[in-house]
C-alpha cells in the first residue's frame, strides 16, 4: 500500500492453509496475504447472499490494563470508552494533535479496568510506540502488543450465524451487535465478536495462533451445506466500499481529520481531553473547508485511490476508493470534495489516465444490509 | 486451459491468431487469471496504427487495471465491440475472445513471437 518494505512479508498462522487451497497472495501492509480465492466477485457476492470466511489475523491487537486503563483509553481513542460496558465494543479514531488519524481501530472492553484495541496491520508498531507514548503521564496503566497471541477469523454474511452456532455453546442471538462474549468454537477458547467490515451481520472470533486452523476448517466444513467459501482482502476491499467503511491508508491518514471524514460521531465531544480534542473543538467552530463524499460514475470507468477530481475544470479533490462493485453493478467511490460542491446530486470529473470521466455525488453508504430480524437495542 | 498451438505469444501474455495478413489479438489464460474479474475493456478505434509492443488499450479489472500490447505492428482493421457489454467473456473464455483484428504491415515481426510451448514455459 503507501509503503514498501523490504523486510520479508509476516505470515498469518493460516498462511500454508492459504497457498495448499490455492488463494492468490499478495503482500499487504506487510503480511502476505489472500486478495482471492475463488475471485472477487463470487466472494463479494457470498458475503451478500450467504456467508465468506475471511482472514484477518494480519489484524494487531494491543491491551491496555491497569487500574488507570479507562483514563489511557479515553486519552488516545477520539471515541468515548466511558459509554463501554465490559463486553461491548466500539469504532474510534487514533488521532493526532492536528485531530487526524494515526489509524482506526476498534475498542473492546475486556473487564472495567483491561481493553483490546484492534489495528491495523501495517500500523501495529508505529500505533505500539504512539500509544505508549501518550499514555505514559496517565499513571497505573499499561499498553502490550499482545498482536502474536491472537489470529482473527471473519465469518460474515447473512448465514454467518446458523454456521457458526453449531461450533459453539454461545449464544449467539445473545449477542448485540457491537458486543462480544467468550467461549469456545470448536473446541478452541474464543472471543466472538459481533462485529465486522462488510456491511453484512457476522462474528470476528478471536482464537489463539496455533488453533486458527481447525478453527478455519472448523467453520468451512460447517458452513458446507450453505455453500459458505473462503474470502480475500480483494472482496473484504470491495465489500467495505460498498458499505462506507473508511480503510485507514485510503480514505483516512494524517492528512485528513475526523470531521473532514465524516467521523464526527466517533468523537466523544462531551468527554474531557484527548489527543486531537483541541484541533477538532476548533476545526468544528470554524467549519471545514473539504469533506469526503460517495459518488457513483456516470460515464463508464473506474476512479481509483489517487486519481485527482476536478470541478468546472479545476483540480479540486482527490479520489481515495474506488472500485466497480459486484453487488450494486456500479463503479463507486469515495472522495475529498470542497464542502461547497458536497451535496447530493453534484457532479465533478475524475481523471482517468488522462481522460476526463463524469462522476455524481450519491449519500453513503452504498449499500445498507436490510434490517436483521433483531430485538430492539440491537 | 488448453493454450493453442497455432496461436503466437508474447511476453505481455497477449496472444495473435494469424491467418493471411491479418492476426486476432487477445490476453491470454494465464492473463486473465492473474486480473481477476475483467469489468471494463477499453479498445482503440479502428484505422489506429500501432508499433509492435505499442499499448493498444486497458483492461480492468476489479482490482486492477493493465495495459494491452500489440503482438505485431499495423491497423486496427476490427474491433470486438461485443465486450463492451459482456467483458467478463474475457475471464470464461480467454482464448475465444478476441479484442482487434490487426492487419500486420511487417510479418516478419511474429518470428519473434512464442509459440504455445515456449509461452507455457515462460508462465511455469
Amino acid at each position: 500500500m503507501e509503503q514498501a518494505t523490504e523486510a520479508p512479508l509476516r505470515k498469518t498462522p493460516l498462511n500454508a492453509r492459504h497457498r495448499a487451497s490455492g488463494a492468490r497472495m499478495v503482500s499487504f501492509g506487510g503480511w502476505d496475504m489472500p486478495v482471492e480465492y475463488s475471485g472477487i466477485v463470487q466472494e463479494h457476492m457470498a458475503v451478500r447472499t450467504r456467508a465468506g470466511l475471511f482472514d484477518v489475523s494480519h489484524m494487531g491487537e494491543i491491551e491496555i490494563a491497569g487500574r488507570d486503563a479507562l483514563a489511557a483509553v479515553q486519552r488516545i481513542s477520539s471515541n468515548d470508552a466511558s459509554r463501554l460496558q465490559a463486553g461491548q465494543a466500539q469504532y474510534s479514531g487514533l488521532l493526532s494533535p492536528r485531530g487526524t488519524f494515526v489509524d482506526d481501530l476498534l475498542v473492546y472492553r475486556l473487564a472495567p479496568a483491561h481493553f483490546l484495541l484492534v489495528v491495523n496491520a501495517g500500523n501495529i508498531a508505529k500505533d505500539y510506540a504512539w500509544i505508549a507514548e501518550q499514555i505514559k503521564p496517565v499513571g497505573d496503566a499499561v499498553a502490550v502488543d499482545a498482536s502474536s497471541r491472537y489470529a482473527l477469523l471473519a465469518i460474515q454474511g447473512p448465514a454467518a450465524k446458523e454456521v457458526l452456532q453449531p461450533l459453539t455453546a454461545v449464544e449467539l442471538d445473545s449477542i448485540k451487535y457491537y458486543w462480544f462474549s467468550h467461549g469456545e468454537v470448536a473446541s478452541v477458547r474464543a472471543t466472538i465478536s459481533r462485529t465486522g467490515y462488510t456491511g453484512e451481520d457476522g462474528f470476528e472470533v478471536f482464537v489463539p495462533p496455533q488453533s486458527a486452523d481447525r478453527v478455519w476448517q472448523a467453520i468451512l466444513e460447517s458452513g458446507r451445506a450453505t455453500d459458505v467459501i473462503p474470502c480475500g482482502l480483494g472482496a473484504r476491499d470491495t465489500l467495505r466500499l460498498e458499505a462506507a467503511m473508511r480503510l485507514h491508508g485510503n480514505d483516512i491518514d494524517e492528512t485528513t481529520t475526523a470531521l473532514e471524514a465524516d467521523l464526527g460521531w466517533i468523537v466523544g465531544w462531551k468527554k474531557d481531553d484527548f489527543v486531537g480534542a483541541a484541533a477538532l473543538r476548533e476545526q468544528k467552530a470554524s467549519g471545514i473547508g473539504r469533506r469526503i463524499v460517495g459518488f457513483e460514475m456516470i460515464d463508464r470507468g473506474i476512479a481509483r485511490h489517487g486519481y485527482d477530481a476536478y470541478i468546472n475544470g479545476a483540480k479540486a479533490g482527490t479520489v481515495t476508493s474506488g472500485t466497480q462493485t459486484p453487488f450494486l453493478k456500479k463503479a463507486i467511490g469515495m472522495a475529498y470534495l470542497p464542502v461547497e460542491h458536497i451535496a447530493p446530486d453534484t457532479e465533478f470529473d475524475v481523471d482517468i489516465r488522462g481522460r476526463r470521466t463524469r462522476a455524481r455525488v450519491v449519500p453513503l453508504p452504498f449499500y445498507k444490509r436490510p434490517r436483521p430480524e433483531r430485538g430492539a437495542g440491537g | 486451459m488448453a493454450y493453442p498451438a497455432g496461436f503466437k505469444y508474447t511476453k505481455d501474455h497477449e496472444w495473435i491468431d494469424i491467418a493471411g495478413d491479418r492476426g486476432k489479438v487477445g490476453i491470454t489464460d494465464y492473463a486473465q487469471q492473474q486480473l481477476g474479474d475483467v469489468v471494463y475493456v477499453e479498445l482503440p478505434e479502428v484505422g489506429v496504427k500501432l508499433k509492435q509492443g505499442q499499448s493498444f488499450g486497458t483492461i480492468e479489472s476489479v482490482k486492477a487495471v493493465s495495459e494491452l500490447y500489440s503482438p505485431v505492428s499495423g491497423e486496427v482493421a476490427e474491433i470486438n465491440t461485443a465486450l463492451k457489454d459482456k467483458p467478463e467473456t474475457v475471464n470464461s473464455d480467454p482464448h475465444g475472445n478476441w479484442m482487434i483484428v490487426i492487419k500486420l504491415t511487417n510479418p516478419g515481426e511474429t518470428g519473434g513471437l512464442l509459440d504455445a510451448s515456449q509461452y507455457q514455459n515462460l508462465i511455469k
